[in-house]
């Protein structure tokens, strides 16, 4: 039996590494990537949590978290083609048109 | 060591392998081969804890369909090697002490509150599919519904971002 501390640090390690990635890179999709990782580490949390408690209301609320991922994923891509369309770019840096 | 903590080892070693490959690699489709690394073996791990189902939808919609979609995407604008400029740079000096003092503060919250959760961890049950299914379609059957609306406005809002306009 895995203890659920360590699967909770594990879910720690792997969301801190998706901050880091989301504040480093500097491609969109890239950092678009960084967000799905940070969800899957919110996700294993959630199955940990759930299956510490004995109750599987966790597991069901993973199920929406990817649904909503999913989701994510089709409208952000769907925007990320038009950004990269007007600006003929993928780098953040030259999407600052609110900077002042 | 028992086998069951061997495998639990291994695989968050491969998890936090692939991570630390996304942030090194400098191509997309690199970082997008090292994310499917990392939901494979959150998925194997998945299926440590019993959760069966999550283990299989993980791997059919993250690792099939959302990142199918992602190097579809990578491949249509022929994403290059990343460019870093100065500002890139600077993000070294504030985003890694950042980054580290939120794992320190979660690090610590974990601790503190691992004595509560250790006598909760040995009497883990193995959740069945069918639980799963009997919970989703009684208790939580509003906000099932709801997600189904939301798969529908997202469908609405990619085509209609994504097409060209006239």
């Amino acid at each position: 039996m895995v203890p659920t501390s360590y699967y909770l640090v594990l879910s720690a390690i792997l969301f801190g590494l998706g901050v880091v990635a989301f504040v480093f890179k500097r491609n969109i999709i890239t950092i678009f990537m960084a967000i799905e990782l940070m969800l899957n580490a919110v996700n294993l949390a959630f199955v940990a949590f759930s299956q510490a408690l004995g109750k599987s209301d966790g597991e069901v609320f993973v199920l929406f978290v990817i649904v909503v991922a999913a989701a994510e994923a089709a409208v952000g891509l769907g925007i990320i083609i038009l950004t990269a369309r007007n600006r003929r770019s993928l780098n953040v840096e030259h999407v600052d048109l609110l900077k002042l | 060591m028992s086998a069951v903590l061997v495998i639990f080892f291994l695989l968050a070693g491969l998890a936090v392998f692939g991570a630390v490959a996304l942030i090194l690699q400098s191509h997309p489709i690199h970082s997008a081969l090292s994310l499917i690394l990392v939901m494979v073996s959150l998925a194997g791990l998945y299926l440590l804890m019993g959760a069966e189902f999550v283990a299989a939808v993980q791997i059919i919609v993250y690792g099939g369909a959302v990142m199918v979609l992602f190097i579809f995407v990578i491949m249509l604008l022929n994403a290059g090697v990343e460019e870093r400029t100065n500002i890139s740079k600077m993000a070294t000096f504030g985003g890694v002490p950042l980054a580290f003092a939120l794992g320190l503060i979660i690090a610590a919250g974990i601790a503190r509150s691992s004595s509560q959760l250790a006598p909760a961890a040995a009497q883990g049950t193995l959740t069945s599919t069918r639980e799963l299914s009997k919970l989703l379609f009684s208790e939580f059957v509003y906000p099932f519904e709801l997600t189904s609306f939301l798969i529908l406005v997202a469908i609405l809002g990619a085509i209609v971002l994504a097409q060209r306009e006239n």
